[in-house]
């Protein structure tokens, strides 16, 4: 029987291919490796994303001219989607260096934690590379299920399984909303694939039915990166579940849903923009408000991280925005979202290495949760206050770091696509931010601590987090390559 | 004489019960059949568009709808049951330790 698609297809799925097959892989191995050797099963998983990560070129090149498209319009590799599965392979490869904090002191076997981290990989790297509507909504699930497990692997904690009940009750609501507006974007355009929506959403009238499709769509997606008005399930989820899986979940699968709301709505719903804009524009500034006011009366630092994450959403919202002023896609001029690339690079830096010292802090032989945990960080351990500080000033927006270069580009941005008001409403919450960020630095520098809370003394984290240091602040100084960088991996 | 209007006026019907369903009920598992409700109206609208238009993608569309609903099921069942454990309770009301 002749395939339906040329095997040379295979060769652009590789890196997803093989690391699906080693995530399995390591599946297997859990079920017979002995729990003091667990570690090895961390490093196993390691290795398997670095393997992803090499061969996304070899994929690249085998593809031939880039963008290719693939399995008959379900797929496509291009720079865009090489940008994204690679942030999402490297979130992935510092939330098992976090997790290794965990080895030899959780009561959970450690296998099947790694096999979904891997798996959840695998739906992201899709994602990002889906141009049909069913294989993104195929892949949004792989990352989602394996997501809703992992929220709730600490199972005889009642926080884990409350978060893990919450996001997956408003994951699988917002997963549905999105897929009826989907089937209502289908019954007006007659299509599923996102070139031949955006073709026929070019000549066909206005109708009511494409109008709630495509505003349905909208609240799926803004339920997927945790805007408002749909934000609520995050601030918990993210002080519930394991301190390395709420890092991930910061950061992983914001990144690629943030791929998937480009694609949709710039491929997909662009000749519509007029539609969408005022939606997503609200939900922008509602978004920033939300956050960063929300996050004023957190004492809880997860949960504080959380509503800042949320304060991000919004900036990142104003870059979708400010995309469509930019002229042709993959123009030079798509301001909007080559600003989108850059600060989602730094926002995964440096929410990262906020996150990493949280993981390291140590109270009660458990993560510690409370901003007061924090105390007298300053004389106990120097060096981990001040990379702390860097990465909240670059949460803040302060230079010289990537995330004051990535909201200026942002802001820019909007600025250029006619959205003054939005903007002064930015650079307002950002000034906001700065009164939470400094109650942590406050605690730290300015606060006796009480001796209770030690550090956990873990190479894997403490590297992690040296990473993270390194490119908020290389990237903070010299933003040119990335720049450059993000400029080549624009839509095509 | 049924039409596509009956069709996608039945499915918007089942959507809305199914969102008021998750929005309004506090029992974790009728929850889920709410969730089930939502994605079973899905399955209406792409089928009936499907017939409409003459194109096969809303049906295989809907087999896949139907293979993710299923392992979406049995993940929140698995949920559901830990959080028995822990509560003996499956209402979501039980389950508010954090605020929010």
């Amino acid at each position: 029987m002749a395939l339906p698609f040329p095997l040379s297809d295979l060769l652009v799925i590789l890196p997803e291919l093989i690391l699906s097959e080693l995530a399995l892989g390591i599946l297997l191995w859990a079920a017979v490796v002995k729990r003091e050797r667990e570690r090895a099963l961390a490093w196993a998983s390691l290795a398997s994303l670095a393997i992803a990560a090499a061969l996304l070129p070899v994929a690249a090149s085998f593809a031939g001219e880039l963008p290719r498209s693939a399995f008959g319009g379900m797929i496509a590799l291009d720079g865009f989607s090489l940008f994204f599965k690679a942030l999402t392979l490297l979130a992935a490869a510092v939330t098992i260096l976090f997790s290794l904090r965990f080895v030899g002191t959780s009561p959970y076997p450690g296998g099947e934690y790694y096999a979904l981290l891997l798996l959840t990989t695998v739906g992201m790297m899709f994602m990002a590379s889906g141009t049909h509507l069913v294989s993104i909504y195929v892949a949004l699930e792989l990352m989602a299920l394996s997501q809703y497990v992992l929220a709730g692997y600490f199972k005889q904690e009642t926080k884990s399984v409350e978060a893990a009940a919450k996001y997956f009750v408003l994951g699988a609501f917002s997963s549905g909303v999105l897929l009826y507006g989907l089937s209502l974007v289908y019954g007006a355009t007659g299509t599923l694939s996102l070139g031949g929506v955006s073709a026929a959403l070019e000549a066909a009238p206005r109708s009511t039915l494409l109008m709630v499709g495509v505003v349905l769509v909208a609240c799926g997606m803004l339920f997927k990166v945790a805007s408002a008005p749909f934000h609520v399930w995050a601030p918990d989820v993210y002080e519930g579940a394991p301190t390395p899986v709420s890092a991930f979940f910061a950061v992983g699968p914001k990144l690629a849903a943030y791929a998937i709301f480009a694609r949709i709505f710039f491929d997909g719903f662009g000749p519509r923009s007029d539609d969408w804009a005022p939606v997503l524009a609200a939900s922008a500034a509602l978004t920033m408000v939300v956050g960063n006011v929300g996050a004023l009366m957190q004492t809880n630092v997860k949960r504080l991280l959380g509503y800042s994450s949320i304060g991000h959403a919004g900036y990142a919202l104003l870059g979708l925005l400010a995309y469509r002023a930019g002229g042709a896609a993959g123009q030079p001029e798509a301001f909007g979202l080559w600003a989108i690339l850059f600060y989602l690079t730094a926002y995964l830096l440096m929410t990262f290495g906020a996150f990493g010292l949280v993981v390291l802090l140590e109270a009660k032989g458990y993560a510690t949760e409370s901003v007061d945990d924090f105390n007298g960080l300053w004389k106990r351990n120097p060096l981990a206050a001040g990379a702390m500080v860097v990465f909240l000033l670059s949460l803040a927006g302060i230079p010289p770091t990537a995330g004051f270069v990535g909201k200026y580009l942002l802001f820019s941005a909007a600025l250029k696509a006619g959205w003054p008001a939005l903007v002064v409403l930015g650079v307002l919450m950002s000034a906001v931010s700065l009164f939470y960020y400094f109650r942590i630095v406050r605690a730290m520098y300015l606060v006796d601590g009480e001796g209770e809370v030690r550090w956990r003394e873990e190479p894997a984290v403490a590297v992690a987090v040296g990473l993270c240091f390194a490119g908020t602040l290389a990237f903070g100084v010299l933003p040119q390559p990335l720049i450059a960088l993000a400029k080549s991996c624009l839509l095509p | 004489m049924i039409t596509l209007a009956h069709f996608v006026g039945l499915s918007f019907v089942v959507f809305t019960i199914g969102v008021v369903g998750v929005l309004v009920r506090r029992n974790l598992l009728t929850v889920l059949m709410s969730i089930e409700l939502i994605l079973n109206a899905v399955n209406i609208n792409l089928v009936a568009f499907s017939r409409q238009l003459g194109d096969l993608t809303g049906q295989v569309f809907s087999v896949f709808v139907i293979i993710v609903a299923a392992g979406e099921a049995a993940i929140g069942l698995a949920i559901v049951l830990s959080l028995y454990r822990l509560k003996s309770s499956v209402n979501l009301e039980d389950a508010a330790e954090m605020r929010g």
